[in-house]
Formats: structure tokens, C-alpha cells, sequence
């Protein structure tokens, strides 16, 4: 059939591509709502008659709780209750993978912030003053705040069981090889914070059944309601979840905060509860990433070949274990890097400590080796006198090289490519210094420190690795229900799952799925609660992949079932229709056939049924590690991205402006380009803020800066343009080839940042973040 | 709490006679981060934000007299040239927001050792007035300062004005704080040079208990400027400088940098102001 027998109309009709579906930049629907102020988040949640809860906290790291007083906090006004541990009807401890932190503490404070009584009040300032004339006896002890004293074996212990909450050996190819140049190092990793601008908030509403309804901030609802079930003393189904607007995540939002707190003075008082942190509560209430202290050796030939990489890794997981076994083993298997080793000999240890816990943030373990390898990388190009790039595209992975696990990236794995194409991209110019320059382009920007005196210019690379999707065998899964019907004679698609948009794009990405699978431009996306099955974490980098592919695949469903009854219905006009279904496609609310012959529109053959699948969907299965060798299949999918940083400093001051980020990164499949550049921009510049600015400064386990007026992020003078390549080498094992996108480029910003300044000063700089002291103390 | 916004000055000091322990609140940028962290929880809140001689200023020939609550935004668009240090200064404040809201008056009533108003004031030599029902006073902003977070008022005053000579040779100010932008100095210098008078005003911010002057840098760069031919100012010139102003300073460690680090980094900032202002001073001449 050639192309000039076809009606005009009809041609377009079937080569118009649907609006807003996969590949395209589909704006966020909440996108104008938040830029205009207009967004809901968990925090403006509101109910009738609600009550407003408050939390009293620990001023102490480490204490005995010898009494406690409530009786000043409930003769207050307006307060209608006031709990502690023994008010928990189920369960006193929760955890994610180890149950070892208090709802509310009993017997011993374990951190500085720790939760000892919650309050429930008519207004948020009766709450607060009721908390804080609760009175508590406390003996308190001496803080163990040293992670490697922690597990020295010498340390007072701060759980049964020990100090080590968790120590993951590797032991790869052959062991105790010689090398012509070994290399040593020892770095530090600060304690750094998501920052969410969000606080954490959530309402929480007693139901007549006997069961609760929770409205929060979270980014796992399965797994805070299977807490919270425990916690209550309540079967699972009577708890029941639903996303508010949540105002950032980042990891902070794995572990619970003030979720089974709301739901207690709620089932107490038989009121609707609702809580907000303050920023100040914010940074106790939730978990930070973890600090680390790294000591590496490697052993490398003449030619600047890697032969061998020792290291040992140690993490102050903080008063309780949140996810630091599984940031522990990732520290672990991604030890050496994007690179390949002969053999490798690593041991992550992760410490219980009396400072404040650390969890899950975007990076997961991963950003703390990356710093160190990628600083010995850059040690080692040193020694030997050679090009940092250069040694690294001589030692950098490919497709089919195997990670220290044993376990071969079977993927695409284009860390030369990216290092080349970063080594390729334009550098930006030197900041001008004469004639009506702009001091705010200079270090120390608006605060007018050079004029150019003391100016010097460094550009460091790094690159980065880090797995996708729950690892070490984890049941990783998603579901998704997908309902087709026809509404006002169009086909519209309801799309419900239980992920949690945290601000990644996975609401825009869902609606992009049903849109591209299904044909109809009308994508309804349901608030995500606990109605559906699990959708897992918005952690891990894996929504897209693996809610993703949910959706694909209950869409896929949906449209099978459509075809099965367009079979039924118009079989006998359409005998193909038997047998070469998959063939047959849905576009623009239309069936047609191979050839692009009309079936049926779908509003005339779907009438009043609803066609609905839910469908659940596992990336490969991955398998633990040995507990003694490491050795092992643990991750599904692997990310790469790198990065070159350009930064001037002003070496007598240690003010440091950086100049431009420049990233690239494979991701798969660009399913939302924009979406994506957001992701690799936020990454860039949550990695730059480890690298100069953001740290928690704990001293004696007390927490010394928790605002924003100390606890430093980058602002739109810190943080430069990126210029971004995104590569896209579709992984044959991932749902449309995509790979997850979030989290790899904070990996490779801190260290690319860091080298960038060691260009530019000559110092060794081991710690981040760098302050300016560490600039200027050697002068 | 008790809340008044009198629209006359009259009114505020009758009030404030009345009221000694009400909090006077302008922009609100500090007095409403205080409420917030339940620092402070005042009985009575007296705004003056309404009292429209407090949000003027007027050129008084040799002096800017600048009213308590003309926002920084205000300053560096209008008085730049007249008030260059202060508007420098100004300009390095928090963020827009805040220099939309915020002004010296409030600067003042903080007295907090890291405000940015602190070291132009100093290096200009400006007079704080401050007024009660009682009548008024001109405090010399030399002994404006008495302590942490302290200053010379009565609790029936209220600051109604600051006169500030106008810039009779170059300003500077510069300030160091880890981030480029929104940022509390973790030590500042504020200069201004005096070619008139041969002299040379200094101020130093964040480093000490209270802002604080270099007497005898100030002594050392009148004595050797070269007033006469306006040489440029040597690299030795600005080291000793820059040792007398730090050697003036008594800073601490804290959250936001060490004393090492304050006491090194005011040498080499208070070094490049002198550099720039004497630059500028020149300019000036020349024109
Ligand atoms: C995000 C943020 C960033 C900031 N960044 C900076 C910065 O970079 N540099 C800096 O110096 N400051 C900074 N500040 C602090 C603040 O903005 C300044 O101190 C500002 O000058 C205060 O002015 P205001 O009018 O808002 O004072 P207010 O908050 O209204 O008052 C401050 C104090 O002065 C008293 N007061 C106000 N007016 C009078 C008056 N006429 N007579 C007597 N007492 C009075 C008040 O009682 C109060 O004690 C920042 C604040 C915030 C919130």
C-alpha cells in the first residue's frame, strides 16, 4: 500500500505520536502548584477538631531515663494527652531491617534528640510548652562517639549483641599480591543531611473500625504501616496509609519518624492528629548519611594498572541500625569503584555509636567509598606522574567486568566514554578580573573577599558506580492497577500504585507509561495509599525501573484483556485478530491492526466495561553475599556517571566558587529527558554541598548546628550551571532499557568538586566537606 | 501578647515609656527568629514599622542621617555613592528578602558581633540617636557597643536615626563566610578612608565579643599612605596592616570557624580592603 492511497486524515491519525508519552519532556502536574505556592504538601493537612502533637526529645546522648514526670504537661490547658513508652500497645521497638529503636525511649537515651514523650493539644504552642514541662530524672552517662573506639571491643556496649552492627568482608581474586607502587590513603566522610525543605508532618485520623488512617510524608507506605501495625497492636489492613505531599525525601523518609507518634495520640484520644516538625526537630527526627572513615591501599604496576585494592571501611551507623547493614554492604561491593582489580581485599565495618542515627540518603554507601577511590585515583595518577583521566580509562570498566563480588556487570558499563566525553566538553573561561567585573562570580561572591588576589583555578573528573533496585536477594518488587474505561464517551486510563512521589518525576513518568502502552491521552494517576499492593521504596533509585515496569506491565494486561474482547466482539470481521494479536495496536483511543487498518475505536467497543489489572513487577533476582568471602550476585542493574568540576579558590582565604559542573551519564533510556536533567542536577549539587559545605557537626555526640543558619546548602551562588550528556545504553534487563537515573550523580560530584580544589591548591585535602580552614591552615 | 504598630514616634516613645519591657520589632528579621526558636517571649511587641521618619533619610551636607528602619535594599540603591562602605555592607546581607525587611536600626538592636552594619558604622565614625519621652541622645557609636549582644540604650529608648559622615575617600567592606551568598560572617572588616582628614576609620565584625576597631592599623596606614603622590599601598603594607588588625581581634572557636582561622583571614581581607579603598581613594581624587 503506498502512503498517497491513504486519506490524509486518517494517515496523521495513526502517526501522530500520543501527547506526553515516553521520551518526551512531560511537564510534572504539580510542577506550577509548587512554583506558585498553591501545592499541598503533608504539612498544610487540616480535619475538624484536630489535635496537634509535639514531641519532648533528649537533650543528652547518652543517658539512664531514671523518671518520668508527666503530671506539670497534663494539668496544662488545652492538652488532652500526654504518653510515653508505656502507653505503646504492641511492639516498643521498630526498625527496617534490625528492630532496635524505641517508639519512645524507656530505660537508656541512646542519641542526642531521641524521643522520650509525645503530646497532643488543642494548639501547636500548647503542645510544644506541655512537652517541655514534662520532667525528666536522667543519669547521664558518658557517650562511646567514636565509631573505631566503638568497635575496638573495648568500648561500653550500646546494644546486645555489640557494637558492630554489621561487617561485610570481600575477598576477590588472588590475595596478598605484590605491586611496583603501592599507594595509601585515609579519608573522612562528615556526617552530611538530606535537608528535605519539607519537615516531616502527617495527620493521623482514628476510624470507626478500630483502625487508623494515616495521611503522611513517607517514602515506603507498605513498609511504615507494617511498623505501625506492630507498634499498635493492629492487624495490617486496619492501618491504612495515603501519600500526602511530601516535600523532598532523599532517604530521610525510610525510616519512621513521627508516624506511629501521631497514630498513638490519635488512638488515644480518638481525635485526628496532626504533627509538623520544626526545621531544629527535623534535624533529630530524622536519619542523616552515615560519616565514614576509609583507610585504602592500592597496589598498582609501573604502567598505572590496579593490581590490587585494600580497604578498610568503617561507618558510625549512630545509635540505632536503620538501613546501615545494607549501606554497609554497598560501601562494601562498590569499595574499588568503576574499575577493575585483579584483587581486592575489603572490610566495611558499620558501629553502633551514642550519635545521632544514620540511614539511608541518596548514594547509600556508595558516596563514601567514592570520595575514597576516586581522591587514591587521583593520589595514584599522582605518583606515578601521570594524567588522572588517563589512568583511569586505562584501569575503567566494561561490559562484562566483574565487580569485587565476583558478579560480572553484564551491561553497558561506558565509563571510558565518560570520562572522554567529560575530558571533551569546552572548559569555561577564566572569571574575568579587570574592567567592571562582578565580585558575585568570585569566591566568597556576595560577601566581596577577592577582587582575583589569590585566585587559582582547578578542574578534577571523577567517576562513580552504584546498583539500582534492593540488593543481597531482597524480594524487590512493585504493583500496579490499571483500569480502562470510558468516561464522557473517551477512553481514560486510572493508573494506582503505592509508590511514593517524593519529587523524582514518577507521577509524570506513570502517566507517560499508560499513555505510550495503552493509546489514550486521558491518564487519571491515583493517589498512591494503601489500597494496592507494596510499590517498595522510592529509595534505591528504582521507581522508575520497578513501579515502571509495573505499570508497563499491568497496562500490557489491560491491553490484552481489551484485545481478547475486541476478539470476542469483532473476531468475525477480523480473523487476524486470532492469531497475530501482538501485532494489533492501541493508538489515540483506537485498535488497529499490523497494516494500520481501524479495528475499533475503544469507546465504541469498550461501552460500559471496565477492563482492570493489577499486576506486580520483580527486577532479576539477586542473591546475598558470602558472608565470608563477599562473593556473590547481589545487585540487579549497575549506574555509571561522572563528573568534571571547575572551581576557582581563593587560596588565601579558602573561599571557593565553582565555576561549572559538567556531567555525563548513562541512563539506559531517557524516558523524561527533563526529568532526568533535574535528577543529574540535583544529584550534582547535593554532592557538591558534601564536597564544601554540608556537615552535621556532632561534638560528644551533641548536634551543634541543626538550622539552616549553620547547617549550610548550596545556594543559587554556590551551585554553577551543569552542562549534562546524557548517554542512553538501553540494559537489556530493565523495562524500555531504562536505568535509574537519581542517585549516581551524587556519587561522583563530591570527589570531582574536592579534586578540582586539590588542583587548584596542591593540598591533599582528605576530609569532606572542605571548610576553608583546611584551605588556609597550611599557610 | 499585647501587639502595637503606633504610626508616630511620639506615640512609640509613649508606648515604649509605658511598656519598658516591649520588644521593639522593625523588619522583624531577627525578632521573629527569636520568637520562633522560643528565645525570646516578649509581652508586649511594639512596631515601629509604621512610623514613616524611622523609614527616611536626609542629606545633611557633610552626613547622611539615615532612619532606623530604611531597609538595605534601600542603601545600596540610594546611598551608594554617599555611604559606599555601608552599602557594600549592605549588600552582603542575608538575601533579598531579608534586606527588603531588614535595616541598621534592627542591625543595632541586635548588637550582634556578626552584623554586617556593625564594621561600616565603626570605620565611618557615625552617631547612633537614640530618643525617649524624655528627650534624646547622640551615642557615638564607639561606645554603642558594650557587650555580647549588648548595647548602650535605655530600655525607654528607641533608636530613631543614625548620622553617618559621607565617604570622603574610598570604603570597602568585606566579609567571610563559608558560603558565597546568605551567609552569617565568620569575620568581617569594614575601612574607610578619610583623605580629607588624613585619616583612615577601621571596623571588624564576628571576631570578638563585640564589633570591634583596629586603632593602631588605623594609626599605621594614616602614618604611611602615601597622601601626597597616592602611591599605590605595598604588599608589605597590606601584611602589617593586615597582622595590626587581626592582633585587634578576639575571636573564639565556634560551629562557624576557628580563632586561627578568623585571626588569618581578617589579616588578608582587612589587607585587600586597604588596597581597594586607597585604589578608589584615587579614583575619587581624580575625578
Ligand atoms: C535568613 C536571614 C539572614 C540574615 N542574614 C544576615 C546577614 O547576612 N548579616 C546581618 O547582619 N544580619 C543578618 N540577619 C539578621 C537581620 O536581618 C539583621 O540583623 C537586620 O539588620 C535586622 O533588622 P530588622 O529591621 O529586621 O530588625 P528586627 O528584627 O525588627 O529587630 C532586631 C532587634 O532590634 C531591635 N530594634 C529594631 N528596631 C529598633 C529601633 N528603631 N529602636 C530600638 N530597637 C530596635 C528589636 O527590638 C530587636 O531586638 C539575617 C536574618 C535572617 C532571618
Amino acid at each position: 500500500m503506498s502512503n498517497s492511497t491513504l486519506p490524509t486524515k486518517q494517515r496523521d491519525h495513526v502517526e501522530a505520536p500520543v501527547l506526553g508519552g515516553l521520551g518526551e519532556s512531560v511537564a510534572r502536574p504539580d510542577g506550577t502548584l509548587k512554583v506558585t505556592g498553591d501545592f499541598a504538601y503533608s504539612s498544610d493537612l487540616w480535619a475538624d477538631g484536630m489535635l496537634w502533637a509535639s514531641t519532648l526529645r533528649s537533650p543528652h546522648p547518652h543517658a539512664r531515663i531514671k523518671s518520668i514526670n508527666i503530671a506539670p504537661a497534663l494539668k496544662i490547658n488545652g492538652v488532652s494527652a500526654v504518653l510515653t513508652h508505656d502507653d505503646v500497645p504492641g511492639s516498643k521497638l521498630y526498625g527496617l531491617e534490625i528492630v532496635d529503636q524505641p517508639v519512645l525511649a524507656f530505660d537508656t537515651i541512646r542519641f542526642h534528640g531521641e524521643a522520650i514523650a509525645i503530646v497532643a493539644a488543642d494548639h501547636p504552642e500548647t503542645a510544644k510548652r506541655a512537652a517541655q514541662a514534662i520532667v525528666v530524672e536522667y543519669e547521664i552517662l558518658e557517650p562511646v562517639v567514636d565509631a573505631d573506639y566503638a568497635i575496638s571491643g573495648n568500648a561500653p556496649v550500646i546494644h546486645d549483641g555489640g557494637n558492630i552492627t554489621r561487617h561485610v568482608p570481600i575477598i576477590f581474586g588472588p590475595q596478598n599480591l605484590k605491586a611496583d607502587v603501592v599507594v595509601k590513603g585515609e579519608y573522612e566522610v562528615g556526617m552530611q543531611d538530606q535537608a528535605p525543605l519539607g519537615p516531616e508532618s502527617g495527620l493521623a485520623i482514628p476510624a470507626d473500625d478500630g483502625g487508623i488512617d494515616l495521611y503522611l510524608s513517607t517514602q515506603w507506605l507498605h513498609v511504615d504501616r507494617g511498623q505501625l501495625a506492630t507498634v499498635l497492636g493492629l492487624p495490617p489492613e486496619k492501618v491504612r496509609l495515603t501519600l500526602a505531599g511530601v516535600g523532598g525525601a532523599f532517604g530521610a523518609r525510610e525510616d519512621m519518624s513521627m508516624q506511629a507518634h501521631i497514630a498513638l495520640l490519635a488512638m488515644r484520644t480518638g481525635k485526628p492528629v496532626k504533627i509538623v516538625y520544626s526545621r531544629e526537630e527535623s534535624f533529630f527526627g530524622h536519619v542523616h548519611r552515615h560519616p565514614a572513615k576509609l583507610r585504602y591501599e592500592h597496589g598498582v604496576t609501573k604502567e598505572g594498572k590496579l593490581v590490587y585494592v585494600k580497604a578498610n571501611i568503617v561507618l558510625d551507623g549512630g545509635a540505632y541500625a536503620s538501613s546501615s547493614p545494607a549501606v554497609c554492604a554497598n560501601a562494601a561491593c562498590f569499595a574499588v569503584g568503576p574499575y577493575e582489580v585483579e584483587s581486592a581485599t575489603i572490610d566495611a565495618y558499620v558501629a553502633y555509636t551514642n550519635n545521632p542515627p544514620c540511614g539511608a540518603m541518596r548514594g547509600f554507601g556508595a558516596v563514601q567509598t567514592g570520595f575514597a577511590y576516586e581522591s587514591q585515583m587521583d593520589k595514584i595518577a599522582e605518583t606515578l606522574g601521570m594524567d588522572p583521566i588517563e589512568l583511569r580509562l586505562k584501569n575503567a570498566m566494561v561490559r562484562d567486568s566483574l565487580m569485587p563480588t565476583g558478579q560480572p556487570v553484564d551491561s553497558a558499563a561506558p565509563v571510558a566514554e565518560i570520562l572522554e566525553k567529560l575530558r571533551a566538553m569546552p572548559l569555561p573561561p577564566l572569571t574575568a578580573t579587570t574592567d567592571g567585573f562582578d565580585v558575585i562570580e568570585l569566591p566568597g561572591g556576595a560577601s566581596n573577599v577577592t577582587h582575583g588576589e589569590g585566585v587559582r583555578r582547578g578542574i578534577g573528573y571523577a567517576v562513580g558506580i552504584k546498583n539500582i533496585g534492593f540488593s543481597e536477594g531482597f524480594d524487590d518488587y512493585s504493583t500496579a492497577k490499571v483500569r480502562l474505561q470510558i468516561i464522557n464517551g473517551e477512553p481514560v486510563v486510572e493508573v494506582h500504585t503505592a509508590a511514593a512521589e517524593v519529587g523524582q518525576g514518577l507521577v509524570t513518568l506513570k502517566g507517560q507509561i499508560a499513555r505510550t502502552e495503552l493509546g489514550v491521552q486521558r491518564v487519571v494517576v491515583h493517589v498512591s495509599d494503601t489500597q494496592v499492593g507494596s510499590a517498595g521504596s522510592t529509595s534505591a533509585s528504582r521507581q522508575s525501573y520497578v513501579t515502571g515496569g509495573a505499570v508497563m506491565t499491568a497496562c500490557k494486561a489491560v491491553r490484552d484483556e481489551v484485545l481478547l474482547y475486541a476478539m470476542e466482539k469483532l473476531g468475525h470481521l477480523h480473523p487476524h485478530l486470532l492469531h497475530f494479536r501482538a501485532n494489533y495496536k492501541m493508538v489515540n483511543g483506537e485498535i488497529r491492526d499490523g497494516e494500520g487498518q481501524l479495528v475499533s475505536s475503544l469507546a465504541d467497543l469498550v461501552k460500559d466495561r471496565v477492563f482492570e489489572c493489577t499486576r506486580e513487577y520483580r527486577h532479576r533476582p539477586t542473591t546475598p553475599i558470602d558472608p565470608i568471602t563477599g562473593q556473590g550476585l547481589p545487585h540487579a542493574q549497575f549506574a555509571f556517571a561522572g563528573h568534571r568540576a571547575v572551581v576557582d579558590v581563593d587560596i588565601e582565604t579558602g573561599m571557593v566558587k565553582v565555576i561549572e559542573m559538567a556531567s555525563v551519564q548513562d541512563v539506559g533510556k531517557a524516558l523524561n529527558p527533563q526529568a532526568v536533567e533535574g535528577q543529574i542536577e540535583g544529584g550534582t549539587a547535593q554532592g557538591l554541598g558534601l564536597a564544601i559545605l554540608e556537615e552535621i557537626q556532632v561534638v560528644n555526640g551533641k548536634v551543634k548546628n541543626p538550622s539552616f543558619t549553620d547547617y549550610l546548602i548550596p545556594t543559587v551562588l554556590d551551585m554553577p550551571p551543569v552542562r549534562s550528556i546524557i548517554l542512553e545504553y538501553a540494559d537489556e534487563h530493565a523495562p524500555y532499557g531504562l536505568r535509574g537515573v537519581g542517585e549516581a550523580p551524587t556519587i561522583s560530584s563530591t570527589p570531582a568538586v574536592v579534586s578540582a580544589i586539590r588542583q587548584a591548591t596542591g593540598l591533599a585535602l582528605t576530609r569532606v566537606p572542605v571548610r576553608p580552614e583546611h584551605i588556609t591552615s597550611t599557610l | 501578647m499585647e501587639f502595637f504598630r503606633p504610626a508616630t514616634l511620639n506615640d512609640a516613645l509613649t508606648l515604649k515609656s509605658a511598656h519598658p519591657t516591649a520588644l521593639c520589632i522593625n523588619g522583624g528579621t531577627d525578632v521573629m527568629v527569636e520568637l520562633n526558636f522560643d528565645r525570646k517571649r516578649p509581652e508586649t511587641l511594639l512596631d515601629l514599622s509604621a512610623i514613616s521618619e524611622l523609614s527616611e533619610w536626609s542629606d545633611q551636607g557633610d552626613s547622611i542621617l539615615l532612619g532606623a528602619g530604611v531597609s538595605y535594599t534601600r542603601i545600596y540603591h540610594e546611598l551608594a555613592k554617599e555611604l559606599p562602605g555601608l552599602a557594600m555592607a549592605s549588600r552582603t546581607v542575608g538575601s533579598l528578602q531579608i534586606r527588603n525587611k531588614g535595616g541598621v536600626g534592627g542591625n543595632l538592636g541586635s548588637a550582634s558581633p556578626a552584623g554586617d552594619a556593625h564594621p561600616a558604622l565603626l570605620a565611618s565614625g557615625a552617631t547612633v540617636n537614640v530618643a525617649s519621652v524624655n528627650g534624646t541622645r547622640a551615642i557615638d557609636i564607639n561606645d554603642f557597643y558594650v557587650g555580647p549582644k549588648k548595647n548602650a540604650m535605655n530600655p525607654d529608648e528607641i533608636i530613631t536615626s543614625v548620622l553617618i559622615p559621607k565617604a570622603r575617600g574610598g570604603q570597602q567592606y568585606s566579609k567571610i563566610g563559608t558560603r558565597n551568598a546568605m551567609v552569617i560572617a565568620v569575620c568581617s572588616f569594614g575601612i574607610a578612608i578619610d583623605s580629607t582628614n588624613k585619616s583612615v576609620g577601621t571596623g571588624i565584625g564576628s571576631a570578638g565579643p563585640t564589633p570591634l576597631r583596629a586603632h593602631e592599623a588605623e594609626s599605621y596606614a594614616a602614618s604611611h599612605l602615601d597622601w601626597t603622590h597616592g602611591s599605590a599601598v605595598t604588599p608589605e603594607m597590606m601584611k602589617e596592616f593586615g597582622a595590626l588588625v587581626a592582633a585587634a581581634s578576639k575571636p573564639i572557636d565556634d560551629v562557624r570557624g576557628t580563632a586561627a582561622y578568623r585571626r588569618h583571614t581578617l589579616a588578608v581581607i582587612s589587607g585587600r580592603c586597604l588596597k581597594w579603598a586607597w585604589t578608589s581613594t584615587q579614583e575619587m581624587r581624580s575625578k
